[in-house]
């Protein structure tokens, strides 16, 4: 038997002992009130000047951070540093802003960029509904563990791209073959974090859901799932880097439109500026697809402390 | 037996029977028998503890009861029905909490009437009606991690009563609470088994607790389990803290002292015997070990 020793979340707690002792010999149970903490009041200018010596550091510090960074770009640039890297051919933090401004009106642009998102969200999104329900089953069943996953052990350390030749072949059209190295990617980081999200569920809450009832299907949905929902999102994430990776290359080998296909397409034209365009959209796309499942995230799984208590250091 | 003044004496469901119970883990020269021959009743309604020296297999007693571990030998019924499998007609209450913290503390108590296929909006009502009782109503909308370990374990209680159980099994659940947060979970407990006519196995191995709350008690010997005593508590109820001081309480809790402390004792200087101090080539009975001590 598992002992547990006294919570650790006690600050968060209202005292519920101190406000029931009095009473202990009445037979009807009084309603402890949550009591509230009064804050204490701040000017707003005080409150401001607060937040700023807070937040000030940071920005400043992001700033230096980034500004360096392009400060070396654009000097390198300029004076044509060529000290075993080479900086002959490289565009200009001016060319490359002067050529975005430029690519804003241009539909071809977006219609690469749409491509590309269109293809992650089809490959991520079917990888997700196969990873989490074959992961959830692989977990939980013994006879699903062993029908399935000598197949994925095997598959799993072949590289999303070293299917690159063969998706060609396999699939009807070259979008079909370059979604399903998409989802290949991600698929196999979802797929072991869920087994592993279901195998660390807490033994306790299995058996408290069978003592209330459920079956089996409600035990896989209502409380595995949740459960390993942490996990999940851990392979989630992971999932949808290797997912932009995986799609980019194949872009870049096979593809016709997409951000990939973009960048690639530069260099082959001698559009230098372009290519460095198709690398920072690549990374805001990027970003953009992580946050979201973060916010998701956030969103599904109320109860984890992540958001409401973020340290500062 | 007639049990001493229980207020419970109307119920007629919730009768467990425990017939010669045997109980081992592992198979032929490598197993271990956690209870051998175990016989006990929990009759309609009635409060019963099983208090023994840790290791002794009464959480394996419960489990039996609750369906997760199937008897080597021997009947466990509940109302004549052979506890095979975990069901809601057995609640149960763990000492690790248990709660599902993705769920609300509202969530958590109407997930027991949701597998029932019970609608969303009665049994909103009837968990707001539950959480009202244990005082817990201005906290439904709480996740468990936001509440303190004697909420989260009122919780528990609500959430095992909510499917209306014949019998409640209740596994050292204030084992993790601190003294005082304990006196009042007994409290409360006593209160909710008296509005719910229910039957109560309890397994602890605080002797006051066992005194303060049951109708009988029943002592486990060291491994294997076996049932040494069965001692009746006739003190009247409603029980309050203040009755600790009464001879009659006292002559009971020292009754029980002596039966467990020598079981202890046992247990102990079978440890000894085992694995400790081998070099000292101790052999010693529950006396020698006092002595030691």
């Amino acid at each position: 038997m598992i002992m547990h020793t006294a919570p650790k979340t006690d600050f968060l707690a209202p005292d519920d002992t101190a406000s029931e002792l009095p009473n202990l010999a009445l037979a009807p149970l009084m309603e402890p009130q949550p009591k509230p903490v009064p804050a204490t009041p701040v000017l707003p200018a005080q409150r401001i000047a607060a937040w700023l010596r807070g937040v000030l550091p940071g920005v400043l510090m992001t700033a230096l951070s980034l500004g360096l960074f392009i400060a070396f770009w654009y000097f390198a640039t300029k004076y044509r540093w060529d000290f075993y890297i080479r900086f002959t051919n490289i565009p200009s933090p001016g060319d490359v802003l002067t050529n975005a401004a430029n690519l804003m009106h241009s539909d071809k642009f977006y219609n690469n960029m749409w491509v590309s998102v269109r293809r992650i969200l089809l490959g991520f999104g079917i990888a997700t509904v196969l990873g989490v329900t074959f992961g959830l089953l692989i977990g939980q069943y013994r006879a699903a563990r062993g029908l399935m996953f000598p197949l994925f052990e095997v598959l799993r350390p072949i590289p999303a791209i070293a299917w690159v030749p063969m998706a060609i072949m396999l699939w009807p059209t070259n979008e079909t073959s370059i979604v399903f190295i998409t989802f290949l990617g991600s698929f196999f980081p979802i797929l072991l974090n869920t087994i592993h999200g279901v195998k660390s569920v807490d033994a306790v809450l299995l058996r408290a859901g069978r003592c209330l009832g459920a079956n089996e299907f409600s035990l896989l949905r209502q409380v595995i799932l949740p459960a390993a929902l942490p996990h999940i999102f851990t392979g989630l994430t992971i999932g949808m880097g290797v997912a932009w990776v995986s799609l980019i290359a194949a872009e870049m080998i096979s593809g016709q439109y997409g951000i990939g296909y973009f960048t690639w397409e530069a260099y082959s034209l001698i559009q230098y500026a372009d290519i460095a365009i198709g690398m920072i959209v690549i990374g805001m796309l990027g970003l953009a697809c992580s946050s979201g499942i973060r916010l998701l995230g956030n969103k599904l799984m109320p109860w984890l402390p992540t958001h409401s208590s973020r340290g500062r250091a | 037996m007639i049990p001493f003044e229980n207020p419970n004496q109307g119920s007629t469901t919730g009768h467990i029977r425990i017939e010669n119970l045997r109980v081992s883990f592992g198979h032929n020269s490598a197993a271990v028998e956690a209870v051998s021959d175990v016989s006990m009743e929990v009759k309609p309604g009635e409060f019963v503890s099983v208090i023994g020296p840790s290791g002794c297999g009464k959480s394996t007693l419960l489990n039996v009861v609750a369906g997760f571990v199937q008897p080597s030998d021997g009947t466990v019924t509940v109302d004549g029905k052979i506890t095979d499998k975990p069901g809601a007609d057995r609640g149960m209450v763990f000492q690790q909490y248990s709660l599902f913290p993705w769920l609300t503390v509202r969530k958590n108590v109407e997930f027991g009437l949701k597998q029932q296929g019970m609608e969303k909006f009665q049994r909103e009502q009837a968990a707001r009606t539950l959480l009202g009782l244990a005082g817990l109503l201005a906290f439904e909308n709480h996740f468990p991690e936001q509440l303190s370990g004697g909420m989260k374990q009122r919780v528990g209680i609500v959430r095992a009563l909510a499917t209306s159980p014949q019998v409640l099994l209740m596994d050292e659940p204030f084992g993790a609470l601190d003294a005082q947060t304990r006196v009042v979970m007994q409290q409360i407990l006593t209160n909710m088994w008296q509005r719910f006519r229910i039957s109560v196995l309890f397994i602890t191995h605080d002797i006051d607790e066992s005194i303060f709350l049951s109708d009988r008690v029943y002592v486990m010997t060291a491994r294997p389990g076996l049932i040494k005593a069965e001692i009746p508590i006739p003190l009247p109820r409603p029980r309050t803290p203040e009755m600790a001081s009464t001879p009659e309480y006292l002559a009971i809790k020292h009754k029980l002292r002596n039966l467990i402390s020598e079981e202890s004792l046992k247990a102990m200087g079978g440890e000894l015997k085992d694995g400790g101090l081998g070099g000292f080539n101790i052999e010693v009975g529950p006396q020698g070990v006092a002595e030691l001590i």
